[in-house]
């Protein structure tokens, strides 16, 4: 990685886009692995039986799988075929570690805030960095996007119950299984 | 990297079976099985073509979660379970995965001789430095002085160091690896599954339950500041003053493979007679 | 030498001297004693592969002392006209090439007042513990016979003297030698002066009851032990694939199998230990090659766990025990028939699987051959109880019948649809898919699991699969290989293993006195079943158990499981000594009159 460029406040390296197939390309990873990476926590979660997070963290997934399918339809791609990533970790995808089988969902909030918001930075960052023009407005524009669901993840998390000090106490040891 | 496949093309999902894991949520290991599946796609191996087997322990759990054939065997045994398939069917595909205290532990014989055999196997270690699936008793990559029940104070041992016994019993491929980095993780697999003979892979993939503490760890890993070297002596000398935090391929060999291999037949079974019958 | 059938005292007033009437023997027991370095096992297999020549059947049995080299060594062989599995009562002839701790083996090398003791005077006195017997000693100076013959062996010296004792032509004895020695050298032809010296010192043993000549063999006749005949009967049976550490007295048999792989088209890997063996054949297996190992107690009680793996995976593989004496590292060249209890109810959790034994060396072929076919029929594990006398004893037996029993694993076809690994069949047996095979891909797994084989603990699921496991080897058809049957009568003796030859000999002793005792020789130890025993003891009343080993193994095992008729005896003592005829027709003499 030469030519690597660090998105603000995360420790994520990429290759810049030169065009804006390239620029999409990334966008479509990006969207695409944050998009899994929601479905898998959902899937955990539901295994610890934390519904309400793991429905939460299902819409985060839908959301973002409908990001992914806006990438493909403007570009008139028909198929994503990841070979291999851009990225160590996409900036918006929250870090696998990042959960707690008691989280709440004010807890899972705070985390797709946390994603959402170094999305729009990721995308305002590249925008300003950039030569491309056509580049420039597709990030301008994605930006946009992300900010947009930035202030819908925040309008959630204003509903959202504050978790009581003690949220993850559990008076059991965990279990032994094999 | 960019290769695309001819007709319906793999993607890491199609290695995802649709059993849902029983780990803790937040636990490494789900970034692990998430870089098998995508090291799976980017070498576009069908997934009936590959086998994955394991020990006991939560990490070696990781066989049915992929919808590749999957061998989920006894505490330790993983390596020896795989070295006979892959010697009765080279034509397939064989990863061996599991824990520290799998592979380091009960199994540790059969690490050593695993190496030294250098069968084409890739054998993935997912270390947490503890048994997570006994409740968290220490392993022996686990710090001298971390308190447990079973070893209050802790054990006041000197940690194993696999990838330095690895090297020093013969594996070719040795590489280490950081569960919060999926993708680099899957890039590290891919080259171990490429790399003729024994590929050791040990991914630091923290324990949340256990040892809350290595959620830090993504602040500690670091690119291993070398390139990967095929020479052994070099490469001693970087594992041996490895902290244990470097991230990458830190020795790719060349030494010669395992020959075992089933033998073209010569001749009939009831040829044998002959030095028998009188 | 065979003992008449009665109290020792009977047959010590009423046997006819020998010396004094030399007549023709049906069975001949040689014993060819020495130090290291001097060749007695090499003049055994040549004695034996003389008197295969000459049309006789035999064995050889081997013993020696603790050294790895050196060490005292004897070639225990017995010829006859008949074929012969068990050693006999007593020997007949004892050559000593030098009595080196050679009386260690008096308990191994009985005598009595009728046999004859050749000893090289140069080399001592004969140990009191042989001259006790009431043997004649024949002093004859071997030794200086072979240093009269520069670049010849003492050994050679010995086979010409006992093969010319028990009969054998000197064109038989010089076929066997020359055959041996492959090249044509001056070793050969000194070695053949010495033979030919022995034959001629021969007639210094006078009276000497040597075997009647031979009826010229019908058919083809094989020499081989028993554990190259498991080791042969695994191949035909369709094993590719061993992986095994070595241990005593199971090594020649991976020995054997390691060059013999190679020329058909499979593998032997040595693995770093027991653990390893075991779990390396359930690998090989899971993908699709039928595969062995092979052991003793102490290998077998390492792999127990990975045994358990196989029952609950239903991966099949063939676990072959040549027993020898026990517990722990134990007696390891001597043999006993003590890891019986341990095979049939070692293993943890209720782990149905098949145990199987060979009645004789040359059974060692079939029963092995059976075991692999079972295994794999039965996506279980098998292990074969062999032992450490048939293991690395040598016979002369008749060609083996060719048997049809081969691995045939029920397998999955690629991509049905809705596949389930351990579906819940009427048989128990469930299509077992072979990585490869598209469309079916499934984990097995050593948890107790679903149909699908995804870990469960439900007791819906764990009652299913042990119910499945058990079912599938309880309704399977094991036709007449369940054990060998012989005679008629009201009292009925069981058996199994090594301890059938020397119980087969013995009844038929008793039956040539009129006595009529059944022969159950058992060659399927697990599953047992007792509509199969309720048919092969129809009209009997009582059964006498006999077995070689300190526990009762077998007898209390019967008796746990099986309902047998009035009161159950038993006849067991443990190794190293091997089970005579003689003492088992006293027993069940002894057994049968009370
Ligand atoms: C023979 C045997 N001994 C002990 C156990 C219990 N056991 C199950 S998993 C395990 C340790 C697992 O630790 P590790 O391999 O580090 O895997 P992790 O759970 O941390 O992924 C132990 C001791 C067993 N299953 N079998
Ligand atoms: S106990 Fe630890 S290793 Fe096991 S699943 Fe939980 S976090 Fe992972």
């Amino acid at each position: 990685m030469n030519a690597a460029m660090q998105a603000a406040g995360t420790t994520i390296e990429y290759e810049p886009p030169r065009n804006l197939a390239e620029f999409m390309s990334l966008a479509l990873a990006m969207e695409s692995e944050a998009a899994q990476r929601y479905a898998e926590l959902a899937d955990a979660m539901e295994m610890a039986n934390n519904v309400e997070v793991a429905e939460l963290f299902r819409r985060m997934a839908n959301i973002e799988t409908g990001h992914a399918r806006a990438v493909m339809a403007q570009m008139h791609w028909r198929e994503y075929v990841p070979r291999g990533s851009p990225f160590s970790e996409g900036p918006e995808t929250p870090g696998e570690d990042a959960v707690h089988y008691l989280m709440q969902p004010y807890h899972a909030l705070e985390l797709a805030l946390a994603c959402e918001e170094r999305a729009e930075r990721f995308y305002a960052d590249l925008a300003a960095a950039v030569e491309d023009a056509e580049v420039r407005e597709a990030a301008r524009g994605l930006e946009a996007e992300e900010r947009e669901h930035v202030a819908l993840v925040r309008a959630w998390l204003a509903r959202a119950e504050k978790p009581a000090e003690n949220w993850a106490d559990d008076p059991d040891p965990p279990r032994y299984v094999d | 990297m960019n290769d695309v496949a001819p007709c319906a093309p793999r993607t890491a999902q199609t290695y995802k079976s649709a059993y849902k894991p029983i780990w803790c949520p937040g636990c490494g290991d789900y970034s692990v099985l998430s870089s098998v599946t995508k090291a799976l796609a980017m070498l576009d191996l069908p997934p009936e073509d590959v086998v994955v087997v394991s020990g006991i322990g939560c990490s070696s759990r990781i066989p049915a979660y992929t919808n590749c054939y999957g061998f989920h065997g006894v505490h330790g045994r993983s390596l020896a379970a795989a070295t006979g398939l892959k010697v009765a069917r080279p034509d397939l595909t064989v990863l061996v995965a599991g824990g520290d205290g799998d592979g380091y532990s009960i199994g540790g014989n059969h690490f050593l001789h695993a190496c030294r055999r250098n069968v084409d196997l890739t054998y993935i270690v997912m270390d947490n430095h503890v048994y997570g699936m006994t409740k968290g008793q220490p392993s022996p990559t686990t710090e001298p002085d971390w308190d447990s029940k079973l070893s209050p104070g802790g054990t006041k041992l000197r940690v194993f160091h696999p990838l330095v016994v690895a090297l020093a019993s013969g594996a070719n491929f040795i590489a280490r690896a950081f569960s919060g980095d999926p993708n680099g993780t899957a890039d590290i697999l891919a080259q171990a599954i490429r790399h003729p003979g024994f590929s050791f892979v040990e991914i630091l993939s923290p324990c949340v339950t256990f040892r809350p503490e290595q959620r830090e760890w993504k602040t500690q890993v670091r690119p291993a500041p070398v390139e990967p070297t095929t020479d052994a002596s070099r490469a001693a000398r970087r594992l041996m003053t490895d902290d244990g935090f470097n991230i990458g391929v830190l020795y790719a060999g060349d030494r010669p493979v395992c020959p075992l291999a089933p033998a073209e037949p010569r001749s009939r079974v009831e040829d044998l007679e002959a030095e028998f019958a009188l | 030498m065979d003992m008449p059938v009665g109290t020792e005292e009977r047959a010590a007033a009423s046997a006819p001297s020998r010396r004094a009437s030399p007549v023709a023997s049906s069975s001949l027991s040689i014993a060819i004693a020495g130090s290291g370095g001097s060749g007695v096992m090499t003049a055994g297999m040549l004695l034996l592969e003389a008197a295969a020549k000459a049309g006789l059947y035999g064995l050889m049995v081997r013993t020696s002392g603790p050294q790895i080299r050196g060490g005292e060594a004897a070639a225990l062989v017995r010829l006859a006209h008949r074929p012969v599995a068990a050693l006999g009562d007593a020997f007949d002839l004892l050559v000593a090439v030098d009595w080196q701790n050679v009386h260690r083996f008096a308990d191994e090398i009985p005598l009595c007042e009728n046999s004859v003791i050749v000893g090289d005077a140069g080399e001592g006195d004969t140990p009191d513990v042989f001259r006790a017997s009431g043997a004649r000693v024949v002093p004859l100076p071997l030794k200086k016979i072979a240093k009269s013959i520069p670049g010849s062996w003492i050994n050679m010296v010995a086979l010409g003297l006992a093969g010319a004792l028990s009969g054998l032509s000197a064109a038989v004895l010089e076929a066997a030698l020359r055959q041996s020695w492959k090249r044509d050298d001056a070793g050969l032809a000194a070695n053949l002066e010495a033979l030919r010296a022995g034959i001629a010192a021969a007639s210094q043993v006078d009276a000497f009851p040597t075997l009647g000549a031979a009826k010229p063999a019908r058919g083809t006749r094989w020499l081989l032990s028993g554990n190259e005949a498991a080791g042969y009967g695994a191949l035909c049976g369709g094993v590719r694939f061993v992986a095994a550490y070595p241990i005593t007295p199971a090594t020649e048999l991976l020995e054997w199998m390691a060059p013999a792989l190679a020329k058909v088209g499979g593998t032997l890997v040595q693995a770093e230990d027991e653990l390893a063996s075991v779990n390396m054949i359930i690998g090989a297996s899971y993908g699709g090659v039928p595969s062995l190992t092979a052991t003793a107690g102490p290998g077998l009680a390492l792999m127990t766990e990975g045994i358990g793996l196989a029952v609950a995976s239903e991966t099949p593989i063939v676990v072959v025990d040549v027993m020898r004496g026990g517990p722990s590292t134990g007696i390891p060249a001597k043999s006993e028939q003590s890891d019986l209890s341990f095979a049939v109810s070692g293993l943890h959790g209720d782990a149905p699987h098949l145990v199987v034994a060979p009645t004789s060396i040359g059974d060692c072929l079939a029963t092995t051959q059976w075991a692999v076919h079972l295994a794999e029929a039965l996506q279980a594990p098998a292990l074969v109880l062999s032992d450490q006398f048939m293991g690395q004893s040598r016979a002369i037996v008749d060609e083996p019948a060719q048997s049809t029993w081969v691995a045939r694993r029920l397998t999955a076809t690629a991509n049905v649809p809705d596949y389930k690994r351990y579906r819940d069949t009427e048989s128990g047996i469930s299509p077992m898919a072979i990585p490869g095979t598209p469309g079916v891909v499934y984990t097995a797994d050593g948890l107790e699991h679903t149909e699908g084989g995804i870990p469960s603990s439900q007791a819906r699921d764990h009652a299913r699969q042990l119910d499945k496991r058990l079912r599938k080897l309880v309704l399977h058809d094991y036709g007449e290989m369940w054990a060998d049957r012989e005679g008629s009568g009201e009292r009925a003796i069981i058996t199994f293993g090594s301890a059938a030859s020397p119980v087969r000999e013995a009844l038929r002793r008793l039956r040539e006195r009129g006595t009529h005792v059944r022969l159950i020789a058992l060659r399927l130890l697990a599953p047992l079943s007792q509509e199969r025993f309720d048919e092969a003891l129809a009209g009997v009343s009582q059964v006498l158990v006999a077995e070689q080993n300190h526990g009762a193994q077998l007898y209390r095992y019967l008796r746990a499981m099986i309902d047998l008729p009035g009161k159950p005896r038993s006849f067991h003592r443990p190794g190293p000594l091997p089970l005579r005829p003689g003492e088992l027709a006293d027993a069940i003499l002894a057994w049968s009159t009370r």
